[in-house]
């Protein structure tokens, strides 16, 4: 007999780990952005646009762009979970989500490399 | 077997308006309150964020919708949002090592938790909204 209740399982592990993950991420970002934003003291058109101009910054911003994005799934997740209870309308919350998420994705992409 | 029995038993009090929130209880709900605000707000943060970075003109524009006195307060609630969400996610972080779980230490981190938020807002706000 299989005795075992199936909510006991590891099923959330792999979205606990990415969303620690990608919050860690997040704050090493933040503190980077604010002591360049700091450094830089930016004032003008051209002093902003240079720091995405930079090559390490390009890349520090896109991927925290993609741990905002990915962190924010779980956590909308989460309180659609919580409280919307009726199965279709949750499934319809969580396919929006995930829908303007990878939108904002792609668009955050778009912003970065056209600078 | 055993959990139904414990389950009956446990103490049921969802009388909403007589619980009175502790600081912890506070610091979490304002967490979920934060992250749900921060990720309606997405589409007008990447805007703001493509129009400072695409031309002299639409960073023109932005400089203007940013420094429209509305603007601001809304910016300054979101900036501390986000130190909010910031600083009590290091406080989950460093609970999910076991680091300060007992009362009183949680107590001690949620109030500390309120303090350099607030303080991290005022800072960031006078130097880059003012």
């Amino acid at each position: 007999m299989v005795n075992r209740i199936l909510v006991g399982a590891h099923y959330g592990l792999k979205d606990w780990i990415i969303q620690r993950a990608t919050a860690v991420v997040m704050a090493a970002y933040t503190i980077i952005f604010l002591v360049v934003l700091g450094a830089i003291g930016p004032n003008s058109f051209e002093t902003w646009r240079g720091i995405f101009a930079n090559g390490f910054m390009r890349f520090a911003t896109f991927l925290f762009f993609v741990s905002v994005f990915y962190h924010a799934w779980i956590g909308v997740r989460d309180i659609w979970m919580d409280y919307v209870k009726p199965d279709g309308l949750r499934l319809l919350l969580m396919i929006a989500t995930v829908t303007a998420l990878v939108g904002y994705a792609g668009w955050a992409v778009q912003i970065l490399w056209r600078v | 077997m055993a959990e139904m029995a414990i389950k009956k038993r446990r103490p049921k009090n969802l009388d909403l308006p007589t619980i009175r929130l502790p600081l912890p209880g506070i610091l979490s709900i304002l967490h979920r309150i934060s992250g749900a605000a921060i990720f309606l707000l997405l589409p007008v943060l990447l805007w703001l964020f493509q129009s400072s970075l695409s031309s002299p003109e639409t960073f023109a524009t932005f400089r203007e919708v940013v420094g429209h006195p509305l603007v601001r307060i809304v910016l300054l609630g979101l900036i501390w949002f986000y130190m909010h969400h910031f600083c009590a996610g290091i406080r989950y972080l460093l609970l999910d090592l076991h680091k300060g779980v007992d009362l009183e230490s949680a107590r001690r981190s949620s109030k500390v938790v309120f303090a350099v938020s607030i303080a991290l807002t005022l800072i960031i706000g006078a130097r880059v909204l003012w």
